[in-house]
């Protein structure tokens, strides 16, 4: 009695209107501008039509979502839609009764739905082995490089070329540096995502075996190769000389002001990064570039591989809301809700319908750079080392690469100790979950 | 003769009057507490779709992972730090405000503010004074030669959380150690003081016994306070980095369980805990209690 009105109240507060319409919840991660786009979104559909009303709700960072969905699951109180990165998609893969298929939602609620309109190196990581796509594809993003051109130009080099290779990306931080253009060279978000995953893939190196997990269960990982390994000595030789500057864990919550301060020129971050740099780089110009790499690597670069999240439907409802939840789906795949998103956030746009809205509104001539990382993703046809991984337990191997990589930056492990201990650990975690999920 | 006795023949009232106490102890004490151990003997899966039974294997991995020795000896250094740092300063500052006279309710408000602050607020406070690039204090430390960053240096790190929880467990037993000095009687003092026992030793022979009663307390009040409600401090300060530096017990029952999504072994690792503070307490009732004078 107590719950059915308090729930009565919440409909009440959240619309006036809300009695006579089907309410869907959404569980979200999208902070400070993300978040408000993505309100502003959710009140368009909902001033659209009268039978369904979409409640956005901010659950903090992608982890904290993830974890409190699955709670709320086991308390039988979960919402319709919730948002999971990447690395939990092992996960949200093995709940098979915990999770609605998407390909099933559309196909029970006679939604029409194509799946051939998405862009392929988006959809294969969320796609079953019979080529069934299991969740929403929403934001998804790459990590590429952001530099300031003014200090590019106050160092003497040319603020219209980005870094290439490692190589150069050394040598014009040095020159950064010794002209007291910047204090610091570079410095990148997501180290794990960065400077592991995807420094694999641009390189062509097999992250783990199975196809990096998308081949089954008995994966095991195997990034602690030679040139993975002397590129993280390298980033610990950097960060001792000051060329380099670590942002911290996770996400790197220290490197974003780091470049917007400039105290770093270059920055390594998600391409979705992109909406907040512009935003706070008000008294610099920003240039966009590829990820470096090594040169003389044979494939090299190869493509890079996405980040982000999709949405996943978990059962246990009402088909009422499941209809609602299958028509939000529509709108939101639908290119101008698809395109604005992508253009104002820095996500890739996830159906080609979106890509080629862009380009005939001429948006990516208009704004330079903006295209970079879906150049970047579809660079070359994705080999097995460089379509995506699918690991599970992944977001606790993602804690062990952060805590190995600040044992290797401390100076107790070299880079090779640092990233065999990465790959011990994480085989560990790979077995529990084979175990957990036979 | 015969003993004056009180009895309740058959009667439901003193049932009546545990039962809302024993109620509230089964819900939030007993039934979580026998959830966690069920669970530890059970490898599920996240949303709790799959149980299998596994007998004792979350603990046997448990202490055959040096990542889990290490941290039960880092909580050692962490509980032993922050107890004896509280209770030693907030038993300098009892003993100076026990002096004043009018004044003493003035100070004794102020000292207790930091009890207010919820741990986590206490925790963003000291991460800001000591953040890395933007704190007050790892600025004037450079001018010592101090190079402070507790995103790498795993020592800092742990110099943080023992500044940061120190700090807020000060107020509490402040307040208790005043109270304790206030009870001592004067007159033992001045007898003392005219058999021309000076400051120094009068406190240490006469009112420090005397307060050993209230220092028990706090020794047991305050060891359980660092194994259990540091979790916001930690959290909000270092999240157990850099590299596990201050992944002490607690947190990582936390991020094995809620975010890596090991529940079994976070279980396991609860019911560790468990144990751990029941012996600890049985141990110090038994043994230090004897010596205590009350």
């Amino acid at each position: 009695m107590v719950r059915l009105s308090l729930a009565a109240l919440a409909l009440a507060l959240t619309s006036s209107t809300a009695f006579a319409q089907t309410e869907v919840t959404w569980w979200h991660a999208m902070g400070g501008e993300l978040g408000e786009k993505l309100e502003e979104i959710v009140a368009t559909y909902n001033d659209s039509q009268t039978e369904y009303h979409v409640t956005p709700v901010y659950k903090g960072s992608y982890t904290e979502t993830m974890t409190a969905a699955i709670a709320a699951f086991r308390a039988g109180e979960q919402p319709d839609i919730v948002q999971v990165f990447e690395v939990g998609t092992g996960t949200m893969m093995a709940a098979k009764g915990a999770v609605y298929p998407v390909y099933k939602l559309m196909a029970d609620m006679g939604e029409a739905f194509d799946p051939s309109g998405f862009l392929p190196a988006v959809v294969g990581y969320y796609t079953d082995t019979d080529g069934n796509m299991l969740s929403m594809p929403f934001n998804s993003s790459t990590p590429i490089l952001y530099y300031n051109k003014d200090v590019f130009a106050k160092a003497g080099l040319d603020p219209e070329v980005a870094p290439k290779t490692w190589e150069e990306l050394e040598a014009f931080s040095k020159k950064i540096m010794e002209t007291g253009a910047a204090p610091c060279g570079f410095t990148s978000g997501w180290i794990s995502w960065a400077q592991l995953e995807n420094f694999s893939a641009w390189h062509n190196l097999q992250i783990g075996t199975k196809e990096n997990g998308f081949g089954g269960l008995d994966t095991e990982l195997t990034f602690n190769g030679p040139l993975q390994a002397k590129h993280w000595g390298n980033l610990k030789t950097w960060q001792d000389s000051g060329l380099f500057q670590y942002g911290g864990p996770g996400g790197g919550a220290d490197a974003p002001a780091k470049f917007y301060t400039q105290e770093c020129a270059i920055y390594m971050n998600s391409s979705a990064s992109r909406a907040g740099v512009i935003q706070n780089s008000a008294d610099f110009e920003v240039g966009y570039g590829m990820l470096p790499y090594y040169e003389g690597t044979e494939g090299a670069p190869q493509n890079s591989i996405i980040g982000g999240a999709t949405l996943w439907v978990l059962q246990g409802h009402d088909e009422a809301e499941y209809k609602g939840v299958a028509d939000f789906f529509t709108y939101l795949s639908s290119a101008e809700v698809q395109a604005d998103w992508h253009q104002f956030s820095g996500y890739l746009p996830i159906t080609k319908a979106a890509y080629e809205l862009g380009q005939s509104q001429g948006y990516y001539e208009a704004n330079p750079g903006s295209d970079v990382a879906i150049k970047q993703i579809t660079l070359n046809a994705p080999t097995a080392n460089s379509k995506g991984l699918r690991f599970g337990n992944y977001t606790q191997i993602r804690d062990v690469i952060d805590q190995e990589f600040q044992a290797l930056l401390a100076g107790d492990k070299t880079a090779q100790e640092a990233l065999d201990t990465v790959v011990t650990r994480g085989n560990e975690m790979l077995r529990e979950f084979e175990a957990t999920n036979k | 003769m015969e003993t004056k006795r009180t009895t309740f023949p058959n009667s439901p009232l003193p049932y009546i009057l545990v039962a809302p106490q024993l109620i509230i102890t089964l819900i939030f004490f007993i039934w979580p507490a026998g959830q966690a151990v069920k669970s530890s003997f059970e490898r599920e899966d996240p949303f709790g779709l799959s149980t299998t039974f596994v007998g004792l294997l979350h603990y046997s991995r448990l202490f055959a992972d040096p990542d889990y020795l290490a941290a039960i000896g880092r909580t050692a250094v962490f509980a032993l730090a922050v107890t004896i740092i509280s209770m030693g300063l907030a038993l300098i500052l009892a003993a100076c405000v026990n002096r004043l006279i009018r004044s003493g309710t003035a100070y004794s408000t102020m000292l207790l503010w930091p009890y207010a602050v919820s741990p986590v607020v206490a925790g963003i406070l000291w991460w800001f004074i000591f953040n890395s690039s933007t704190g007050i204090l790892p600025y004037v430390l450079s001018y010592f030669g101090v190079d402070w960053n507790h995103q790498l240096n795993g020592n800092q790190a742990m110099i943080l959380i023992i500044i940061a929880a120190s700090w807020k467990q000060i107020s509490y037993n402040f307040l208790f150690f005043l109270a304790g000095l206030q009870s001592v009687p004067q007159s033992l003092s001045e007898a003392a003081a005219i058999d021309s026992a000076g400051p120094w030793k009068r406190f240490w022979t006469i009112v420090f016994p005397l307060l050993s009663p209230t220092t028990f307390f706090l020794m047991i009040v305050n060891l359980n306070y660092t194994m259990f409600d540091t979790f916001g401090i930690v959290d909000a300060t270092t999240a157990g980095g850099p590299n596990q530096a201050t992944n002490t017990l607690v947190y990582k029952v936390y991020s094995d369980g809620y975010i890596g999504l090991n529940i079994g072994s976070s279980s396991a690792q609860s019911v560790v805990l468990m144990l751990f503070v029941i012996g600890l307490t049985i141990i110090q009732f038994r043994y230090v209690e004897r010596r205590v004078q009350y």
